[in-house]
């Protein structure tokens, strides 16, 4: 039996806590992203300079090649989508290297602060930081080579989820190895996600890896995304049936990728490296 | 009749470390003759409970097999040289390390599987771990506030602000503010929750004599008025002495002495606390090259 509760104290358990709890951890991120506008700049900066490059690739092979006149949007519909996907894992691995960086995780890992509960406000993050990065550059895109992301509908917004969890799969396995292995495995959460990029076909089709690598870039949700992408453009036809697969895809990742976030967690607590890290 | 026993023996030891004249091994029979469930819940119940706690870190043993109890409203030392397993003792006492055996209930709860239950009733404060920067110390203490789930948190604030004297430091960024503003800041944090249970990591490294001396005053004032259980790891052992009810020496992750400040002072023969450490620690050494002496001569 555990001993009552302080009368100054909120209820601790069922989901308005888990909710206070996350909103708290939320809002201690909102307020670093509030008090340095460098930081939001270099939200922006990276989606920006992409875009307007492959925009003006895309431009001047518009007025040299028949195919990619046809398939206007194709380079600039893929750089956005795949600024996504980086941008949000990004985003929920350096919020989270942020509390290595300030020394505050040993105040989170003993305090009430589920791993979950972190799970959860690093996603909650990544889609703030991805927000702050990718609506002004989307607008730009439109604004300077009339790509309007918003006009593929209902298809972008699959498209938008299904890259946002992948990226969280990734995350999670990124932050479990900062967790496990110190600032040592810091390198991972900035690199992880470039692994999938000759592997997901961003800018080129399925089609194109030998016939043993396509299974394997079959199983990466992703790669059902740029496909997708491609057929809405050139063929002006919505593969739904891929989209399915790349959801059931993306929940065997995504929670694959949490426990081994939790499991390296567990480790760390049994080898200590959690209060080497604080120290 | 099982519980009136356990209580009754509870009782003992919280008499006996409370009169602080009992030998660790006499303390430790008596611990381990409690019942296991005895006095949960209850008046007499250690706010505090470590039964044979172990860590070993690759064959390194950081912990070798210690037990305690610390009963609701006491201030204790942790005490020892570098490397003697103070961090690792508190980082299990919050459940941030795993033991490889032994248990750590705290308030009640088993801290390797059942922390969570207690943790908001806990608060920490130390000098490794730092908070923000880039946050102002109202900031700070929201964040905090709302992961402890404090109610009226901005009254709290408030308040835990003028008893630290943080009133005016509280819009300032964190990483602004000075070494002696930086630890009333963590000990605002530490204290956001007002909690039951309070470890404290070297409260007052790095402050100037005054600043010291009113931590120090305001740990005393909190544990006296919350009834709270302090643990304190301190190289300080002037600060030790005078806030400490009891003080556990360790050494290679032993425990090579449990009493207080004042009996152990007088076991040893010397003047204060800081004498008595050295002539433990130096003593302990000289047998130790002795010994090694002798196993390189055989």
């Amino acid at each position: 039996m555990m001993a009552e509760q302080g009368r100054h104290l909120l209820a601790q358990q069922g989901p308005a806590a888990s909710v206070r709890r996350i909103s708290g951890l939320v809002l201690r991120y909102w307020y670093v992203i509030r008090s340095s506008w460098p930081r939001t700049a270099e939200l922006i900066y990276w989606p920006l300079v992409q875009m307007i490059m492959w925009g003006f690739l895309q431009k001047h092979l518009a007025q040299t090649t028949s195919l990619a006149g046809k398939a206007a949007g194709i380079f600039i519909g893929g750089v956005l989508l795949w600024d996504i996907l980086v941008r949000s894992q990004l985003g929920f691995s350096t919020t989270f290297l942020e509390e290595v960086w300030s020394r505050n995780l040993g105040h989170l890992m003993m305090s009430p602060l589920r791993a979950w509960e972190m799970g959860v406000a690093l996603m909650v993050v990544s889609l703030v930081k991805l927000s702050v990065a990718m609506l002004p550059v989307m607008i730009l895109a439109n604004v300077f080579f009339g790509f309007n992301a918003f006009s593929l509908g209902v298809a972008f917004a699959i498209f938008f989820a299904n890259l946002v969890m992948m990226s969280w799969a990734l995350g999670f396995v990124a932050v479990g190895a900062v967790i496990r292995w110190g600032l040592g495995a810091e390198s991972l959460a900035w690199l992880i996600v470039f692994v999938l990029l000759p592997l997901v076909c961003v800018y080129y089709p399925l089609s194109t890896l030998p016939g043993w690598l396509q299974p394997v870039a079959l199983a990466l949700p992703p790669t059902h995304v740029f496909e997708g992408l491609r057929s809405l453009v050139l063929e002006g036809r919505f593969d739904g049936q891929a989209m399915v697969i790349a959801f059931a895809l993306n929940f065997v990742y995504l929670t694959a990728g949490f426990w081994v976030f939790h499991h390296l967690l567990e480790v760390a607590r049994r080898a200590g490296s959690l209060v080497q890290m604080g120290e | 009749m099982q519980r009136a026993m356990g209580a009754a023996l509870l009782a003992a030891v919280g008499v006996i470390h409370q009169s602080e004249r009992c030998l660790p091994t006499t303390r430790r029979k008596i611990f381990h003759s409690m019942p296991e469930h005895a006095g949960t819940g209850g008046e007499l119940s250690p706010a505090i409970e470590v039964r044979d706690l172990r860590k070993v870190y690759g064959g390194v043993v950081a912990v070798g097999g210690i037990s305690f109890a610390l009963m609701p409203g006491t201030i204790t030392a942790l005490l020892g040289g570098n490397g003697a397993g103070k961090t690792t003792t508190i980082a299990m006492l919050m459940g941030l390390v795993v033991a490889t055996s032994g248990t750590v209930r705290v308030l009640g709860a088993d801290m390797a599987r059942h922390r969570h239950h207690v943790l908001h009733r806990v608060n920490f404060e130390s000098p490794y771990a730092d908070i923000p920067m880039r946050l102002t110390v109202r900031e700070n203490l929201d964040v905090f506030g709302r992961i402890y789930g404090v109610k009226d948190l901005s009254q709290r604030i408030g308040e835990v602000a003028r008893e630290l004297r943080l009133t005016e430091l509280l819009d300032r960024p964190y990483g602004k503010l000075s070494a002696g503003q930086k630890t009333r800041v963590s000990l605002a944090k530490a204290l956001i929750n007002q909690p039951e249970v309070l470890l404290l990591d070297e409260p007052t490294a790095s402050l100037d004599p005054d600043t010291a001396d009113w931590v120090r005053s305001t740990i005393e004032a909190y544990a006296r008025d919350r009834r709270a259980t302090v643990v304190l790891a301190s190289h300080n052992m002037a600060e030790v002495e005078r806030l400490a009810g009891r003080v556990i020496m360790l050494e290679r992750g032993h425990i090579i002495a449990d009493e207080s400040p004042q009996a152990l002072i007088a076991r040893y023969g010397r003047r204060n606390l800081e004498e008595t450490f050295l002539a433990i620690t130096r003593r302990r050494d000289d047998d130790s090259l002795v010994a090694a002496a002798r196993e390189d001569e055989r």
